[in-house]
């Protein structure tokens, strides 16, 4: 039904490497492939856009053998083929690089890439490892085949997952959001390999909602919505609002309006942080910032550089080995909130909306409703032993409304909504006590552009109220675009602050990887 | 649409919870019970009795007379009691499997006080200590690998199971040594009537105690603010101390609460059903009881129904032995096929099973 949407030429320009007809694939009532037709040539690059949920991650699995289509063919250079497992996508020539890695963390790299493989004979590392450099050589790759993965960095995890595949015979990759993890300069790595990658024949899909990401790497650009196939466009005939306009089905502005408040205030002051992990690390290592009331202050860095370790010290989640945080209420005496519990942080005005890699780790409880989850701040209130059920209820309502959180009813355990959803609920419980600094971390982390749009609304919404926010982020397009100061986090420590007004992408890369950005500006 | 060629066999898929209708949830457990009733049956017929008349007699000797039903409550009353204990462990995903030893400290405390404080308490005074000494000694029994998990991330699994085996073995000692009645006999005496529970309808007063347990441990989950903590705290570890929840705190309050009313059990036990101490007073009710609890899905007034339903079977399987000559461990057996069968029903539950040629949903 889509096919009078592509250019004809397009078919019959090259050779299809991949031919999925009339894919439908169900989920209990949800469907979340309809009837969908999408073809890749071969030694194209395609970019997979849609918001989540919309079926993006699904169809691809369905390629790599993890779910079975309910409906439709797929074809494989032209031939038929069942894909069972993922061996069969192997034996196909298809291999995924999914979004959680999948290595054994005491092994090396070398010993990841031969894992599961039934070869016979003697395991001998020394080939293993040549083989894998001359594939790294080949395509530009770094990476250490003797290193073990509990070493390695998340960019060099990643080329070990490519790497894998590659091993195994894959000429046609599928790469499922391979940069939410990426500093820019991983990045613009990553794409040079793919390119490298492109131009040996190989066929690539990647997945991603980054619009200048899908300008930037692919040919061909297929837009999936709500399970439907869109369109598949060219990338040098198309632009991000256009793009934009077919996620979402409607047009919607990219900017976000950076306002000013007048009159900043400080709000916390942090001075000579130190912490450490349950193992004795250190984690913050005398980090020192000044928050404003009515600012965002974004924080930048290298996933794992400290940045959960800052929130969660600031909000009494961790031991803090030294240092101070004063927090300066209005109208009221400052005080340090280093020593205090949780509960005490919290009912003083700061409020954490925090969301860890999962985000059901810390801050929600999965196999609750919203109302039970609305309790998580309030649950202690009141006298007597039982649990006011009613203001939680009220305030799940008002959530629900103001947020349009889509949920069947208050009590639907939010582990079985969408990410977006959920992040919904969390923001707009944090929100709700209205708090006089609220941080987030990742708060957008897998979210549709509409929902993520929405958050950002939000947290200005909070800063024009005199909040200070602080917004812990990982793409720095948008830190620059919403925060007005960006903290910038290498290893623990604070590697300078910048202007998010005047400040640029690269100059923020290179301070996340080197403390004040000089060293690394070689690289 | 469909292919013809090599899709697999059997595909699982997931359901989406909003397919089933809870009567429909309800439907697939009772089919599940129904048919390890059925394999039950075929045991019986394999071990040369007829089904019918053999699950007949089960449960003609549990109800038809006066006698049979006073047993088959008396057994129920420890079962449920205990399952009731270990509920808010489980919730809390803390796996108390020392029930056991709970019951046997609680029967151990009480006892104390029935064989030695009988002449110098009034009969009311003295059953309210001996079920407090009950309560605190399982608790504190209970508290201890708590103590141990909250504060050095000990296994609490292996340490609550290991406790049963010091406080049997406690008993036992008593049993041989400083309690011993008649020298020689390796029993310690029965207590006096003072120190016995009152019956009430035939069947001494621990069913009132249990039935109000029921009510109050049902609000106690679902209501109240500790139940709450005991939820989050089952669900995240770290979502219970970003909501300020004092972790450790609920840990050891929670197994001291579950360990307290498994030492009323025993106190039960020993004065109620046994009137007096034995190292075998839980008699494995502490055990039974985590099936129980695990059937029920933690839902109390469930539990009632899974305990009356263990009790008739432990009970009818007595009478089968003497009829047909068949091992009582035969509601062991049923008991296990019990079990099996309602795990697996969980899994047509939460999942869908398609066949290669039709779209026919499998149970």
């Amino acid at each position: 039904m889509d096919q009078k949407t592509i250019d004809p030429k397009h078919i019959h320009a090259k050779e299809q490497a991949v031919d999925m007809r009339g894919i439908t694939k169900r989920f209990g009532p949800v469907v979340a492939n309809d009837n969908i037709d999408l073809y890749v040539n071969k030694g194209e690059i395609m970019a997979l856009l849609g918001e989540n949920g919309s079926g993006k991650t699904t169809l691809m699995n369905m390629l790599a053998g993890i779910y079975m289509p309910d409906e439709g063919e797929i074809l494989v250079d032209g031939r038929h083929v069942t894909i069972n497992s993922p061996k069969d996508a192997l034996a196909c020539g298809i291999g995924m690089i999914h979004q959680h890695f999948k290595l054994v963390d005491v092994f090396t790299a070398a010993e990841n890439v031969v894992l599961g493989l039934e070869e016979g004979g003697r395991l001998d590392r020394a080939e293993i490892a040549a083989k894998v450099s001359a594939i790294a050589d080949k395509y530009g790759f770094k990476i250490d085949p003797n290193k073990k993965v509990y070493d390695m960095s998340v960019s060099e995890k990643q080329t070990l997952e490519i790497i894998k595949v590659l091993y195994r015979g894959a000429d046609f990759l599928i790469l499922d959001e391979p940069t939410a993890v990426l500093t820019p300069q991983e990045i613009s790595h990553l794409f040079d390999v793919l390119r490298a990658m492109k131009a040996d024949g190989k066929s690539i899909v990647i997945i991603t909602h980054k619009l200048n990401e899908v300008m930037e790497i692919s040919d061909v650009v297929a837009v999936l919505r709500k399970g439907r196939h869109i369109k598949t466009v060219r990338t040098k005939e198309t632009d991000p609002n256009a793009l934009t306009e077919m996620m979402v089905g409607h047009a919607i502005s990219l900017d976000i309006e950076r306002q000013s408040y007048d009159k900043p205030v400080p709000r916390l002051t942090v001075a000579g942080l130190c912490c450490r992990d349950n193992e004795g690390v250190s984690k913050l290592d005398n980090v020192g910032f000044v928050a404003y009331g009515g600012e965002i202050l974004g924080v930048a860095g290298i996933a794992g550089s400290g940045q959960k370790e800052l929130l969660e010290s600031i909000a009494g989640l961790r031991h803090v080995t030294s240092g101070s945080i004063i927090y300066t209420p209005d109208g009221r005496v400052p005080m340090d909130l280093v020593g205090k519990t949780p509960m005490e942080i919290r009912d003083s005005g700061v409020a954490l909306a925090f969301v860890p890699e999962d985000r059901l780790g810390m801050g929600l409880v999965g196999g609750m409703g919203m109302t039970g989850n609305m309790m998580l701040r309030s649950w202690n209130r009141g006298k007597g032993i039982f649990v006011d059920r009613k203001s939680p209820e009220k305030m799940a309502k008002e959530v629900y409304k103001n947020l349009e959180v889509a949920t069947p009813d208050l009590d639907f355990p939010v582990s079985k909504l969408s990410g977006g959803n959920v992040q919904k609920v969390l923001v707009g419980r944090e929100i709700a006590s209205s708090p006089s600094v609220l941080m987030s971390a990742y708060a957008v982390r897998g979210l549709d552009i509409n929902t993520s749009y929405v958050i950002y609304d939000l947290m200005q919404e909070q800063k024009m109220k005199g909040v200070a926010v602080i917004f812990v982020g990982e793409d720095l397009d948008v830190l620059l675009e919403l925060c007005d100061r960006i903290l910038v986090h290498c290893a623990g420590k604070v590697s300078g602050i910048v202007d998010a007004r005047t400040a640029s992408k690269e100059e923020i890369g290179l301070m996340m990887t080197s403390i004040g950005g000089e060293e690394a500006a070689g690289e | 649409m469909n292919k013809k060629d090599k899709a697999p066999l059997i595909r699982i898929a997931k359901r989406s919870k909003s397919v089933l209708s809870p009567a429909k949830v309800w439907a697939i457990r009772i089919a599940s019970l129904v048919i390890a009733i059925i394999i039950g049956g075929i045991i019986f017929a394999a071990l040369g009795a007829n089904p019918f008349s053999a699950y007949g007699l089960i449960l003609s000797s549990s109800f038809a007379k006066a006698t049979g039903r006073r047993q088959v409550f008396k057994l129920m009353i420890p079962l449920l009691g205990t399952a009731l204990a270990l509920a808010p462990c489980f919730k809390m995903r803390y796996w108390n499997i020392g029930g056991e030893g709970q019951i046997t400290m609680g029967a151990m405390a009480a006892s104390y006080f029935a064989l030695f404080w009988v002449d110098r308490l009034p009969a009311p005074v003295l059953l309210l200590v001996m079920c407090l000494a009950g309560a605190l000694f399982g608790g504190i029994w209970a508290a201890i690998p708590a103590v141990f998990r909250a504060r050095w991330g000990t296994n609490e699994t292996l340490f609550t199971l290991m406790l049963n085996y010091i406080a049997i073995g406690i008993v036992a000692w008593l049993q041989g040594g400083p309690w011993e009645g008649k020298p020689g006999s390796q029993l310690i005496p029965q207590f006096k009537d003072k120190a016995l529970l009152p019956r009430v309808m035939g069947v001494h007063c621990g069913w009132i105690i249990v039935a109000v347990l029921v009510v109050v441990m049902y609000v106690y989950l679902n209501y109240t603010k500790h139940g709450y903590e005991i939820s989050v705290l089952g669900e995240s570890e770290n979502t219970a101390r970003y909501a300020g929840m004092d972790v450790a705190k609920v840990t050891v309050r929670t197994a001291f609460l579950s360990g307290a009313i498994c030492g009323i059990v025993g106190f039960m036990l020993a004065s109620g059903t046994n009137g007096s101490l034995q190292s075998t007073i839980a008699n494995g009710a502490g055990f039974t009881a985590i099936t129980i609890t695990w059937l029920s899905q933690l839902n109390p007034f469930a539990m009632v129904a899974i305990s009356l339903m263990m009790a008739v079977l432990s009970k009818g399987s007595g009478n089968v032995q003497t009829t047909y000559g068949i091992p009582a461990s035969i509601s062991g057996i049923i008991t296990g096929i019990i079990l099996m069968s309602m795990l697996a029903c969980e899994f047509f539950v939460n999942y869908q099973v398609f066949f290669r040629r039709g779209k026919e949903e499998g149970r």
